[in-house]
């Protein structure tokens, strides 16, 4: 139930964020599509994510109940964006729990991805489904690789 | 007794509801809701929502007194299962509950109440009126079952022999070196399937029993959530959930559009020592074949070849069969008798194409066998078409059970609501 609502207000949010991206100038610090770079890889990282990530978290984010977490204002999309590039790369094996509800199956490691990509699809998924967030940038997401044991 | 007059269908239902009152329960005033509880039904039929329980509700049991049973998938409130009484119309209440373990399954055979964890299996004294004498006294039937993070719900179901059939479903998705990860390939000699990936027997009266006294029934099985026994052929029948992301692993052998067609869902009748192939080979129901899984070797068109049984039937791809009832009532008509329920859950795997599922399924039988082409039998869990194609369903039908009378009863884990089906009731 609280997922309909949200899910709602989503629609509503996304709505209004498209309107205004298209018919007004941008609210500072807001990524819109006045910004030509910004825009060119949240049209990539949207591709990114239906060729990858859409089976699982589904089209509008929502996840699967039980089984794959949503992507909708979660602290893991919201917060630190090393965090996140880790989650993708390296994937993630570790019980979590979102709004109550708990998720035990494991996200496989995407590390394939080219750093450009994953920076496209984490900007996209910061800035859909009802997030606001910065973009991720194709140096933090290449600094977070050189982490991960070869 | 097989052969039937209009006479006799109209006797029926009077004669188990006189029945029914002696027994001191009454179901002869089960009234549908004006709307059969949001459901499609064929005509003449109607539905009620029996309870809305506001748990995970999984498996379901009736016993033959017509207290319900409910397991549910996490606990709630300190219960894991949930009794219910009905009122004369079918209405019920939840009037207790005991068990401080989630799970799935849930079975009542002769005089005791099975019940699940994702690791156990326990068992319950039923009383002459079919309540729980001891509900904090489980007995702990089996222990020790794997269970890791995904696939974890053991489902359970006795024969008529003592003996108890536990699925344990394989904790991957098609055993390969890295699960569900591109290109990724699977391992030799899937090492899951020594403790997992199959159907485990054990005896229906003896406490702590383990892998080792267990018998590996029948595997290459990825997960099976339905499973019922035959009582036409004395045969277990499971329903398997087949494997994911054909596209997503292997996008150069797969398109989306395939890859949300296959493989199949299928129904297995199964013997001792019988193997379904999981995780070498998928069942394509457009080339009715067993086909080598890309993790092995496949390329979509090659065979699997080895000693691998044939799915009895096979439906639609991932629409997850949570569900498997073969009805013995004679409330419904005739050609439902002996016949499969089949509760599908609903699809995830199919995005980004349209979901599908969120439905019960009438698969007929003959001499045991299907028979002939599944149909919808109940429809519209989801609440509408957008909800069934999107994945974002009102209700989830997951458990089926039949009541005394031959109600049937639906469990949906996502809200809790718990449905009665019943034939040729007064509105
Ligand atoms: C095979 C299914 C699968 C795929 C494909 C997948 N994920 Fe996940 N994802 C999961 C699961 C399952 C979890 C939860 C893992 C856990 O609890 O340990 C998760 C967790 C996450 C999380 C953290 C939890 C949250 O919901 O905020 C993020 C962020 C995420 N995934 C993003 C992505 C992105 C971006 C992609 C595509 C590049 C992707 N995932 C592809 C299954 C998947």
């Amino acid at each position: 139930m609280t997922f309909r609502l949200a899910f709602l207000a989503l629609a509503l949010a996304g709505g209004a964020y498209s309107l205004q991206a298209q018919h007004r100038p941008a609210p500072k610090k807001t990524p819109t599509k006045a910004d030509p770079a910004l825009a060119a890889s949240l049209t990539r990282g949207a591709v990114v994510y239906k060729n990858v990530c859409i089976t699982c978290h589904q089209a509008d984010g929502g996840g699967v109940p039980n089984m794959n977490p949503p992507l909708i204002k979660t602290q893991y999309v919201l917060g630190d964006k090393a965090r996140l590039a880790h989650i993708v790369l390296a994937g993630l094996a570790e019980p979590i729990e979102i709004d109550g509800d708990e998720y035990k199956q494991h996200m496989p490691a995407q590390a394939y991805l080219t750093d450009q990509q994953v920076a496209d699809v984490l900007t996209y998924v910061r800035n859909s489904f009802g997030n606001k967030a910065s973009a991720v940038q194709v140096a933090e997401v290449k600094a977070v690789r050189a982490t991960l044991p070869k | 007794m097989l052969s039937f007059s209009p006479r006799y269908l109209l006797a029926a239902p009077v004669l188990a509801g006189s029945l029914a009152l002696l027994a001191g329960q009454s179901h002869v005033s089960v009234a549908p809701d004006p709307d059969n509880a949001g459901l499609k039904l064929p005509a003449g039929f109607g539905a009620l929502k029996v309870a809305e329980t506001g748990g995970k509700a999984r498996h379901l049991a009736v016993t033959p007194q017509g207290v319900i049973y409910v397991k549910l998938n996490r606990v709630k409130d300190g219960k894991g299962i949930l009794v219910l009484h009905s009122q004369p119309t079918g209405k019920a209440t939840v009037t207790g509950g005991f068990g401080d373990y989630g799970g799935t399954g849930m079975y009542v055979k002769n005089g005791y109440l099975y019940a699940s964890s994702d690791h156990a299996v326990y068992r319950y004294k039923l009383d002459a009126k079919g309540e729980v004498e001891a509900p904090g006294k489980g007995e702990l039937l089996v222990r020790g079952l794997k269970m890791n993070n995904q696939h974890e719900s053991k489902s359970i179901v006795l024969d008529n022999a003592d003996n108890l059939y536990v699925n344990i479903g394989a904790y991957a998705n098609a055993c390969q070196e890295q699960d569900r990860t591109r290109g990724s390939k699977g391992i030799p000699n899937c090492p899951i399937l020594d403790s997992a990936g199959g159907i485990w027997q054990f005896k229906a009266n003896q406490v702590n029993q383990t892998y080792k006294t267990g018998t590996r029934y029948a595997t290459g099985l990825r997960n099976v959530v339905g499973l019922d026994w035959n009582q036409q052929d004395n045969q277990l029948f499971v329903m398997q959930h087949g494997r994911d992301q054909l596209h997503d692993n292997w996008p150069a052998l797969y398109t989306d559009q395939q890859s949300a067609q296959l493989p199949a869902e299928c129904m297995y009748a199964l013997k001792q020592g019988d193997n379904a192939g999981w995780p070498y080979l998928y069942y394509d129901p457009q080339q009715k074949k067993k086909i080598l899984g890309p993790e092995y070797g496949g390329d979509g068109k090659k065979e699997a070849t080895g000693n691998y049984i044939d799915p009895a039937a096979a439906y639609p791809a991932h629409m997850a069969p949570n569900g498997l009832l073969f009805y013995t009532g004679t409330m419904f008509p005739a050609k439902y008798r002996n016949g499969a329920f089949i509760a599908f859950h609903g699809s995830w795997n199919r995005a980004p194409e349209p979901q599908a599922g969120y439905y019960v399924v009438f698969q007929p039988f003959k001499d045991g066998k299907p028979s002939g082409q599944w149909e919808v039998f109940a429809d519209n869990f989801a609440g509408s078409a957008a909800k069934v194609a999107s994945g974002r369903a009102d209700h989830r039908p997951c458990g089926l059970a039949q009541g005394p009378d031959g109600s049937l009863y639906v469990s949906d884990d996502s809200k809790g609501t718990i449905y009665r089906i019943v034939y040729n009731a007064k509105k």
